[in-house]
């Protein structure tokens, strides 16, 4: 039984994949050991503070108590997948500018919780923002930073709008 | 020849430093693409697993790994017994602490056995096939109980390196003036016993390590704030030369003290050796629980004033619990007792201080070194006093604080700042004396903490012939963007942009010693170091332009920003080492050092380079019918004497004061008095701050008098924002509905029971 594996395909930051994995492995395995993408962290383990988060099918997850079986068929980006021919996104621009990054390893999750807020949501208040962020722990910053760089992030999303 | 190197003592000078330069390593990190340790890998690697002891205290009757071993893909299973005998044991003030647990484990959580698999998940699946027959031994986990004339003794055990009869671990005096005398000459006498949680340092990177031997070197690359301590330590366990141990600290995923000194890192690097192969060990996050915590303490102080309100005496006995081992803890402890009186005008003090050894997991550093601590105690102390003796909280502080210049103990470093300054700026911020609304209340207190006395930082700066700069030290990167601002120090010194320098940190082999990354100490002893190297570089130009141009003595040369005028003529460091070395040939290194002073016999080894200072206020609303508190406001102003990076220093800031919140108001691992097991050791059941608990306000301020140790007359930070959190939070609750808080944190359930007691 432990050994059993399957197929699973889906798309992975734009590419489709179809690799060999085990029914019980999370989908953080999948994507740290099986394609190399550290950028999404691990910390808890037990979907308690946000290091994992990447997007599924559109909604934020916990990637380390998603199961690879649930993700058959799914699209999923990660924090690799944000930047576009070597252009960072307005989140994580804004990141850096507010100085929202200190050690930086709760920080891909971060924004990954914050990129899933602004698709749905173009102007969060900063309540909807705090509760957006609220499975996201950050041991270094005091949240303010962060809070500041999503308000910014969102402004730059709609003056990118406007451009186009 | 004269030489002028432009002096930038005045801000307007300054290009760089003080400015918001963009962290050098943040696109990396909001990309996901800096490797942690944890996220690295090596051919041929093995894979450490821990299992650790059920019980508090047991003796070890047998362990067996058979069926472990059996598992396709482990490598092999390792308890004390199979290591070399005596079993190595490591530690930075005591070499106490087994590699795996030697015949009897002595807190619950504590390393047995090894598996060293292919991969983790084998390494894991294996630990379930490691059987081990304990046979329990009665353990303690309280002050009260370890001090209890037949307490079981922690270290009773002939293999015990420091066996010891009793369970204090050491004990610590300060006295000056003559406290006995001025019991009789108080107008007020205060006495109150306060008491301080056990605290876990809650990383999000988990403790990860990677060992492996190259030639007859053997690298350790784990993310550690003190590489060279994690160096030494490893030399001495494993019988080793310090040039054959290389450390690297690339980048720490938060460390908070939680990393400064050596865990697992000595077992990997048995196992490396042994093995001959890479070794990587990685905790989960709730074995983190197992490795660090800060220390809980109970702090008896009593306190005399006279008729005026000022400090008579302080006769303060502190009682830190550390747990079974001694990591740093001894040093928190002996060094915080001595800065027990605070930021205060004490003419008169008896200290007295003990570490007590339990059945807990070890404790070590933690931001603010244990001040936290005592300040709870000493400004919930004066929060009392203003009330007793009749004076605005503010008053009485302001009346107790020294001047600049002052003694504030006796042999040590003068007052170094404008206190009294700070406070009333503090005071301001938070609208101190404006009238408060119904159960609301503002509360102030101040911290404060002495660096790393006597300690060294030494670092090369090296200007490449094509202009540009390499600097390396010995600092880590934690978070707190040390690779940013000893950047800064270089390009402002050297007059090169922030791009043409590449800062290498952490690395013992490539940088210089350097004492820790650790006591806010860096900004200022590394910042030293790194500008006396730019010094010496600017000494060599000066040599090599002498040389070039045969200047006679009243010639002048002027070396600024990036390039020198000589003869009318502006030449940059490129052309001027090119013309010297030929093209690309050559570079100049600087070497810089800076060296604390060091005292014979001064109990803390030598003077305080500065003093780290904060004021922090707070306005809380109490919610009766609950006990909740909301946290309307807190602010802190810290003396730092010239920031170097305003973006940086103010996340620091904010940083330090949600974790303090978090040992304010939630947080507090929690031991079962008769098993002495750690019941709430993960992330579900120990609480930290989220975006959801902060305050409706935060603000911080900065008091920059140039008046520093440091580059630019900085004074270190980093530490300070936690210190005085949860006095300012408890004084504000107080105002707001008339309740003593006397330990932490300040659950609702706490707050709604005196509430309704008091009724
Ligand atoms: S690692 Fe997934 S939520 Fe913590
Ligand atoms: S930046 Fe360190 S945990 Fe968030």
């Amino acid at each position: 039984m432990e050994n059993e594996s399957f197929e699973l395909e889906f798309i992975l930051n734009g590419e489709s994949k179809n690799i060999r994995v085990k029914h019980y492995w999370t989908l953080a395995e999948v994507l740290r050991s099986q394609e190399g993408l550290t950028g999404t962290k691990l910390c808890c383990e037990e979907g308690e503070c946000g290091a994992c988060t990447v997007i599924v099918d559109g909604k934020s997850v916990t990637s380390c108590i998603v199961l690879a079986p649930e993700v058959q068929g799914s699209n999923i980006v990660t924090i690799e997948g944000l930047s576009q021919d070597g252009e960072i996104d307005p989140v994580q621009e804004a990141f850096i500018e507010e100085g929202a990054v200190q050690c930086g390893y709760c920080i891909p999750g971060m924004v990954m919780s914050a990129k899933n807020l602004l698709d749905e949501n173009d102007s969060p208040d900063e309540e909807e923002i705090k509760e957006a962020l609220g499975g996201n722990i950050c041991r270094c910053a005091g949240y303010y930073r962060i809070i500041c760089a999503v308000q910014s992030a969102a402004q730059k999303y709609k003056e990118k709008v406007k451009v186009l | 020849m004269s030489i002028t190197i432009a002096d930038k003592d005045t801000e307007n000078d300054l290009k760089i430093v003080g400015k918001n330069v963009k962290r050098s390593d943040a696109l990396k990190k909001v990309t996901g693409t800096l490797d942690y340790v944890i996220d690295q890998k090596m051919p041929g690697m093995l894979h450490g697993k821990l299992l650790r002891s059920e019980y508090a205290r047991a003796e070890i009757i047998k362990i067996d790994t058979t069926e472990a071993k059996a598992i396709k893909g482990v490598y092999d299973v390792l308890t004390g017994e199979n290591l070399s005998q005596p079993v190595p044991r490591f530690g930075s003030i005591k070499e106490d602490q087994p590699l795996l647990a030697d015949k009897e484990v002595k807190y619950h959580g504590e390393p047995i056995a090894i598996v060293l698999a292919v991969d983790e998940e084998t390494a894991k699946k294996a630990l379930k096939y490691v059987k081990v027959k304990y046979k329990q031994l009665p353990s303690v986990s309280t002050i009260e109980e370890a001090l209890k004339p037949n307490a079981p003794i922690v270290h009773s055990n002939d293999q015990d390196n420091e066996k010891t009869n009793s369970n204090i671990c050491g004990h610590w005096d300060y006295n000056w003036g003559d406290v006995d005398l001025q019991k009789e000459n108080s107008s007020f006498t205060i006495n109150n016993e306060f008491e301080f949680p056990m605290i876990h340092h809650f990383p999000i990177e988990p403790y990860s390590c990677i060992s492996y031997p190259v030639d007859d070197e053997l690298v350790i690359k784990t993310p550690i704030q003190h590489p060279f301590i994690l160096r030494r330590v490893v030399a001495q366990a494993l019988n080793m030369e310090l040039s054959k141990v290389r450390a690297i600290s690339n980048t720490i995923g938060g460390g908070f003290g939680g990393k400064g000194y050596p865990k697992i890192e000595p077992l990997a690097a048995y196992l490396a050796m042994e093995t001959v192969r890479p070794v990587k060990i990685t905790l989960s996050l709730d074995e983190g629980f197992f490795s660090a915590r800060r220390s809980s303490a109970q702090v008896n102080i009593c306190t005399g004033f006279n008729s005026e309100g000022f400090i008579n005496y302080q006769d303060i006995t502190i009682k830190y619990l550390i747990g079974a081992y001694a990591d740093s803890a001894p040093r928190v402890a002996g060094k915080s007792s001595y800065l027990a009186c605070g930021p205060y005008r004490t003419p008169n003090a008896r200290i007295n201080c003990e570490a007590v050894y339990s059945n807990t997991v070890p404790s070590t550093a933690f931001r603010g070194f244990g001040m936290p601590q005592l300040i709870w105690a000493l400004e919930s102390q004066m929060n009392e006093a203003s009330k007793i003796v009749g004076l605005d909280p503010v008053d009485i502080r302001l009346k107790n604080l020294p001047e600049k210049g002052d003694v504030l103990i006796p042999g040590d470093n003068p007052v170094d700042g404008d206190w009294k300054q700070g406070l009333r700026k503090a005071a301001e911020l938070i609208g101190w004396g404006k009238d408060n609304e119904k159960n609301k209340g503002k509360g102030i207190a101040i911290g404060i903490k002495n660096p790393i006395p006597a300690s060294v930082s030494k670092s090369i700066v090296r200007l490449h012939a094509d202009g540009s700069v390499t600097v390396s030290s010995g600092t880590s990167e934690m978070g707190q963007g040390a690779k940013t601002v000893m950047g800064q120090i270089a390009a402002e010194e050297l007059g090169v942009p922030m791009n043409r320098v590449s800062v290498n940190l952490g690395d013992t082999s490539v940088a210089p010693f350097d004492t820790a990354t650790a006591g806010s100490r860096s900004t200022v002893s590394m910042g030293r170091a790194i500008k006396s190297a730019c010094d010496d570089i600017k000494n060599q130009i000066k040599e090599i332009i002498h040389e070039l141009y045969t200047l006679k003595t009243s010639e002048e040369m002027i070396i600024s920003d990036g390039y020198v005028k000589v003869h009318e003529k502006v030449i940059s460091y490129a052309e001027i080492l090119t013309e010297y070395m030929g093209p690309n040939l050559g570079e100049i290194v600087g070497r810089g050092v800076f060296k604390g002073t060091k005292i014979n016999n001064h109990p803390m080894g030598g003077l305080a380079d500065f003093w780290e200072i904060v004021f922090t206020a707070s306005e809380v609303k109490v919610e009766k019918e609950t006990g909740k508190l909301n946290i309307n406001k807190l602010l802190n102003v810290s003396d730092v004497g010239c920031v170097i990076n305003p973006l940086q220093a103010e996340a620091q800031e904010e940083g330090a004061a949600i974790m303090g919140l978090g040992h304010t108001l939630m947080e507090q691992l929690v031991y079962d008095n008769n098993s002495s097991k750690l019941m709430n050791g993960s992330a579900l059941d120990y609480r930290v701050p989220t975006s959801m608990d902060i305050p409706d306000n935060f603000e911080s301020d900065f008091i920059e008098n140039h008046d520093g140790p440091g580059p630019f007359g900085a004074k270190g930070l980093g530490e300070s924002g936690i210190i005085a959190v949860a006095p300012a939070v408890a004084g504000a609750v107080s105002e707001a509905v008339g309740i003593k808080m006397k330990d932490l944190p300040i659950s609702a359930e706490k707050v709604w029971g005196l509430i309704n007691n008091k009724k």
